[in-house]
């Protein structure tokens, strides 16, 4: 029990000093941008089918099951304001994070865990190229920038799914349909909802990005820092999202 | 320890210049009881080519990461172009690291990066004012001394064991090191591309005129390459000579090694 309070907190040290180095080397040259725009379009546009049919799914049965409550108080004419805001609060983020979590977070740490394996890491190292820099600080910039443009991109599929699940039923117009969901949301729903979605993406590069730089060396440890990575990203997500949602209760 | 006549001395065969590296003392422990490096000695003079054999977990891989900063040293110096490498700052072991050349056992080529953008991702980082054409033409140049022009494109995948090792070769000589350090070159090889890979080794080294400290334990690599070999036994170097009087030294344990 000791062993392992003093490893979860051994653990936690380690990660605030990389997070630390990540903070001082994001401001210093050279800056990778080719590379940073490289990790953006496999992040950010590679990603964007996933999330997609994610998206769209998450607001087709969002409206499919809440139709017959809302049905039996009369109320299905809320059916278009209920789902987006489900969707632009809550549901779209903490879902497009949690798919990302399992492709992004563990793709970033079972690469980066086999480069430090085969010993690419140190290659470059030798070669007077900082790692960290090329590596971890690009990766981690790009998912903090395109998981908030995959969330708005899911926001927009799951409302359009939502337009074809009523559809199923009834026959809504889409110019009907967007005035009601236009309606019912507002910028403070949007606003803190966007901010959050900025953390799960730094959250999501910097967890994938400690587990493969600091793998241990053999094969195996690839699949754990793989593994490791999509475990504490996704547990990591629901904590700031709690964090998120109180703070917004609290100040909004 | 035993000390044979070497062919060439640190001292006189670079006409009494100064080592380009020397190591006094180095000591290197993995935990408590896990103590690789006791106390090495060990220079390396301008021009020259050092074996350093050993067996397994002896501490040989240790003491050149050590070199060039991969490992910390718990104790003593290492002075390189003569600057104690623990003196040096982060900017001034970087600029130390680009005039070493460092060849892995398993070559160590990226992955995700063709032949050509292997050689060009250190090239561009360190020589800024190079036009394209002047980065392509260096790039061809260097595969070309290793004999893989035509390997320019392929991917990393794609190489034999061989090839990886001299695309390895190329990538450390496409900044022009004046040390290179050999992480047991020829390991996985079979005997004929072992031997190529032995005479490409010296060919470079009178060409570029590169001082070189070669891990090994292939002995016929040794042969062809070492002016001076050391040998590495319990942390500590118990034996030193050429090729040719460690081979017929009296101590059982070094004429193991040329069994």
């Amino acid at each position: 029990m000791v062993a392992h309070l003093k490893s979860i907190f051994n653990d936690a040290g380690k990660i605030t000093l990389f997070t630390n180095r990540f903070f001082k080397e994001l401001f210093l040259p050279p800056y990778e941008i080719k590379e940073f725009t490289k990790q953006c379009y496999i992040i950010g546009y590679k990603s964007l089918p996933l999330v997609s049919i994610t998206g769209f799914i998450m607001g087709l049965v969002l409206t499919l099951q809440s139709r017959p409550t809302l049905a039996d108080f009369g109320a299905e004419s809320w059916l278009p304001g209920m789902v987006a805001l489900s969707l632009i609060r809550e549901i779209a983020p903490v879902i497009t994070a949690l798919i990302c979590a399992g492709k992004i977070s563990s793709g970033i740490g079972a690469e980066l865990g086999s480069m430090k394996v085969t010993q690419q890491i140190d290659a470059m190292e030798v070669s007077a190229i900082n790692p960290y820099k090329y590596l971890v600080v690009t990766r981690i910039l790009a998912t903090t920038f395109m998981i908030p443009v995959l969330v708005i991109f899911a926001d927009a599929v799951g409302i359009f799914g939502g337009y074809v699940g009523i559809n199923i039923h009834d026959d809504v117009n889409m110019f009907r349909y967007l005035a009601q969901v236009l309606s019912s949301i507002d910028f403070i729903d949007i606003i803190p909802a966007t901010i959050k979605t900025f953390f799960f993406g730094f959250f999501i590069g910097l967890i994938g990005c400690y587990k493969g730089f600091t793998a241990a060396n053999g094969t195996e440890s690839v699949g754990k820092a793989a593994t490791s990575a999509v475990v504490a990203t996704s547990l990591t997500i629901f904590i700031i999202d709690m964090l998120a949602v109180q703070l917004t209760d609290i100040f909004f | 320890m035993i000390m044979t006549e070497t062919n060439n001395n640190p001292t006189n065969a670079a006409n009494g210049a100064a080592p380009v590296i020397d190591i006094r003392g180095l000591c290197k422990s993995f935990g408590k009881n896990n103590t690789v490096l006791k106390g090495v000695n060990l220079t390396l003079a301008p021009g020259e080519n050092l074996v350093v054999l050993g067996k397994s977990g002896s501490g040989k891989s240790i003491t050149i990461k050590c070199l060039v900063g991969l490992e910390v040293a718990d104790k003593g110096e290492i002075i390189i172009f003569g600057t104690d490498i623990s003196a040096m700052d982060s900017a001034t072991l970087d600029a130390a690291r680009v005039r070493i050349g460092f060849l892995f056992q398993n070559s160590a080529l990226y992955d995700s990066m063709s032949v050509r953008e292997n050689l060009e991702f250190p090239l561009k980082r360190h020589s800024k004012n190079l036009t394209r054409f002047q980065l392509e033409n260096a790039v061809k140049e260097t595969l070309d001394s290793v004999g893989l022009l035509e390997a320019i494109d392929k991917m990393p995948a794609e190489l034999s064991g061989g090839m990886r090792k001299r695309i390895g070769l190329a990538r450390t000589l496409v900044l022009k090191p004046e040390i290179i350090l050999y992480d047991e070159p020829t390991t996985g090889l079979d005997p004929i591309t072992s031997r190529e890979i032995s005479e490409l080794i010296l060919t470079l080294q009178k060409k570029h005129k590169t001082s070189s400290i070669i891990i090994t334990h292939d002995m016929a690599c040794a042969k062809l390459t070492a002016d001076r070999i050391v040998i590495l036994k319990d942390g500590v170097i118990c034996a030193e000579g050429s090729y040719d009087s460690l081979e017929t030294s009296k101590d059982e344990w070094v004429q193991s090694f040329f069994i």
